[in-house]
């Protein structure tokens, strides 16, 4: 998990923070409640999910529980790809 | 303490109160003589339209229409009626070749054609968002189109389409703005705009389209006491039974739908709630939701306060110029 979160601050701090350091971004931060990101970056962070860790977010997985902080969004990612090794 | 009856008001000092503050603000204030109204066939806009012909005299107000090809055939019949009711001047300015040729029809088809490729003449559309439930929501839009008598399909957005599609939309808004703002200048008019407080306060309008007016008389109104005070005025109920529509789609969506997730007599309660500090559990028993729910609402209230937090800005200035700041 650590490497998701480590990789998902990276893309965070480059495409959010606009090359600021995230390290101030706790794991458990809030993403939307802090303005680190907004509707618009949700579907950016979507986007990027699907990308590059090959999973489909389906329409009711769209909910802060699943996305609004570094450590929901590891965690979502792990869950969707242990499912899909799982079905395989 | 919270009940439903928090937002009862006295209508008529209520009326006499706006009507005064329109007059300063027109005429003192904007030193204009009159004003223009944008008449959408909708209680907001023909509760403006009635403030500002209490304030100013039916002389002193012009309503507009601003019809396009995909406007509701109502909006203009129910218009009329509003400006007929009021005895205002008015006219129709019908919208669809300025839109045609700005390409707000191709640029918006063409992007639902990426996420949708059947899509095409005669199907309807119309952005949504997800039901707001217990976990809250993230306000991520899909698309919903519906072929001539097939069933209605939804898809989510990417980024891109989405994009393309709201920017392309918007046109109708800048477009209505630009007419509205001409008709005004050439009387030597103020534009009137009539966002009610859930709009205002959430983002609910165009940056330099319906948001471009020059004063904005219900924005701190509620929209239950929208209708209090239409009723109070007297507009006619064919308006004020009409369902809030954004009349922007060309499947019929009504604002709840696509923006705010609740009907207004729950969600303008859940805001008065927030706006006041109550908590959602001691608010959800008047609201008739659960704690939960009410908690949701609120998250979503504040998640759209951030995501529209620049529409509420002007031209932001690297040094102040206070000699001709605003007040």
């Amino acid at each position: 998990m650590a490497g998701i979160e480590d990789a998902l601050r990276r893309f965070i701090e480059e495409n959010f923070l606009y090359g600021e350091s995230g390290d101030a971004l706790g794991a458990h931060t809030s993403l939307l409640e802090s303005g680190v990101i907004d509707s618009t970056g949700v579907l950016e962070l979507i986007a990027h999910l699907e990308a590059a860790y090959g999973i489909r977010v389906l329409d009711d997985e769209l909910i802060p529980e699943n996305l609004d902080s570094i450590r929901s969004l590891a965690s979502f990612v792990e869950r969707k790809q242990g499912r899909r090794v799982a079905e395989r | 303490m919270i009940s439903k009856h928090v937002l009862d008001l006295d209508p008529e000092p209520t009326i006499d109160a706006i009507a005064g503050a329109i007059r300063r603000m027109v005429l003192e204030d904007l030193r204009r003589r009159g004003v223009v109204v944008a008449i959408s066939g909708g209680i907001d806009s023909a509760l403006v339209a009635a403030l500002c012909a209490r304030a100013l005299g039916p002389e002193r107000v012009v309503g507009l229409f601003l019809p396009e090809r995909e406007s509701s055939p109502e909006s203009l019949v129910l218009g009329r009626r509003v400006a007929q009711w009021l005895g205002i001047d008015s006219q129709a300015v019908d919208l669809t070749p300025a839109l045609e040729a700005l390409g707000c029809y191709g640029q918006r088809d063409g992007a639902i054609q990426r996420v949708i490729p059947e899509y095409g003449p005669g199907w309807g559309a119309k952005l949504v968002l997800p039901p707001l439930g217990e976990h809250g929501r993230l306000n991520v839009f899909s698309i919903v189109v519906q072929p001539p008598g097939g069933q209605e399909r939804r898809a989510r957005l990417p980024l891109d389409s989405y994009l393309e599609i709201v920017a392309a939309s918007n046109m109708k808004q800048r477009t209505r703005a630009l007419v509205a703002h001409h008709h005004a200048e050439r009387r030597h008019y103020a534009v009137a705009g009539t966002p009610n407080r859930l709009e205002y306060d959430q983002g609910f309008f165009v940056k330099g389209g319906d948001g471009l007016a020059d004063f904005k008389p219900i924005a701190h109104l509620y929209k239950t006491q929208v209708y209090a005070l239409a009723a109070a005025l007297g507009v006619p109920a064919e308006v004020s039974q009409r369902p809030p529509t954004t009349d922007t789609w060309t499947l019929r969506q009504t604002e709840e739908e696509f923006y705010f997730g609740l009907p207004h007599p729950q969600l303008d309660l859940c805001l008065w709630a927030h706006n006041h500090g109550i908590p959602a559990e001691k608010a959800a028993a008047a609201i008739g939701l659960s704690p939960g729910r009410v908690e949701g609402v609120f998250r979503d209230i504040e998640s759209k306060r951030r995501a529209t937090r620049s529409l509420h800005l002007g031209a932001l200035l690297v040094e102040p110029v206070d000699e001709v700041a605003a007040p």
